[in-house]
């Protein structure tokens, strides 16, 4: 009887911390202290340090968007699907929101591949959308500043046939004037969908 | 005349629900059109619907057209986090009764290596080749840059 006791203690113990290593594994993974999503909320513009070229050559950074709302897109030129498509979409949702509307608002194409997408490549693939709609490049370390704080991703991808093509984040951000981030376009979201959520950016009332 | 033929062309257009450009006994193929390309550097997309009237599935091994060193069908897709990639279909397969729609953000036949850039209202045959042997020659006319498909 003696004899057994501390070895039920030592059960008693294990028990105890194997219950704790439990909880605390639970606690990170699925509990309360489970990262969520939220975490991962881009960044306010403000919050962000990041300094690129539009298509005429003017600067364009955090300061220049802040001030007006902004709509954000992230692609590069050489996308035959996905970015063209969501270009027309933009394209299509701006002029739906008429061109006051339009003047009120920053709509932005950053390219992640600016290896092919100089100020050049942006001008003329953005003339062919909404004339709001504004190329932005500059150095890798800049728009890799700027996909950090959208907490978007990009990557280089290398085709069978020769080249690369790149994946990337394809939701469209927007932000109020402030520079507040206040939500995304998915790609393909209908425009009965798309639109309140720009006028919500816009601060107009809905 | 012209205006005549083209009236002509509309009405027919709006009797038949599936108005087919090109077929084969059993495959339809209609609402064909490309994206202009700027330049010829970078990679042009065509679209299209095909429809399987027969009893047996059909499918779709390869893709040619004298616009372009290489023509593919790719697929976009968009991951739970909003990433969107681009990668070869593979064979794509039409069952008996189906359409497959070759649409933005969805399946596309990717143009690769083109000989001239695709400039809006030129117009170029992509042949479409199918396991059995057959193939269909599509006329595809390229709209602009900006496009979502033909008009209604």
């Amino acid at each position: 009887m003696i004899r057994r006791r501390p070895a039920l203690a030592w059960v008693a113990a294990a028990a105890a911390a194997l219950a704790v290593a439990l909880f605390a594994g639970w606690w990170q993974v699925d509990g309360p202290g489970a990262r969520r999503p939220n975490d991962l909320r881009p960044l306010p513009l403000s919050a962000m340090q990041f300094s690129l070229t539009d298509d005429n050559g003017r600067a364009a950074g955090p300061h220049t968007l802040i001030g007006r709302p902004t709509m954000l897109f992230l692609g590069f030129t050489y996308c035959p699907d996905v970015c063209p498509t969501t270009l027309a979409d933009i394209s299509g949702w701006l002029e739906a929101l008429g061109p006051a509307a339009a003047q009120r608002i920053n709509a932005v194409f950053v390219t992640v591949d600016p290896e092919r997408d100089n100020r050049r490549a942006m001008a003329d693939y953005v003339a062919h959308f909404h004339p709001a709609i504004r190329g932005l490049t500059g150095p890798a370390v800049q728009i890799d500043r700027l996909v950090q704080g959208l907490r978007a991703d990009y990557r280089k991808v290398p085709l069978e046939a020769g080249g690369y093509t790149m994946d990337h984040t394809a939701s469209v951000f927007l932000f109020d004037a402030a520079g507040g981030f206040v939500t995304t376009i998915d790609a393909h979201e209908p425009r009965e969908f798309a639109l309140p959520k720009i006028r919500r950016a816009m601060g107009d009332p809905q | 005349m012209i205006i005549f033929r083209q009236t002509a062309i509309a009405a027919v257009a709006l009797l038949l629900p599936f108005a087919a450009i090109a077929e084969t006994p059993d495959i339809a193929v209609d609402r064909p059109w490309a994206r202009a390309t700027i330049g010829a550097a970078r990679p042009g997309a065509v679209y299209l619907r095909l429809r399987n009237d027969g009893a047996e599935a059909a499918t779709v091994t390869a893709l040619r057209t004298d616009v372009a060193a290489m023509a593919e069908i790719h697929r976009s897709s968009t991951t739970a986090e909003g990433v969107s990639s681009m990668a070869p279909a593979g064979p794509v397969t039409v069952e008996p009764g189906a359409t497959v729609t070759l649409e933005p953000g969805g399946l596309h036949a990717m143009l690769m290596g083109l000989t001239a850039p695709l400039n809006e209202g030129d117009r170029f045959t992509l042949t479409i080749v199918f396991a059995d042997g057959g193939e269909i020659q599509v006329p595809v006319p390229v709209l602009g840059v900006a496009a979502r498909g033909p008009e209604e």
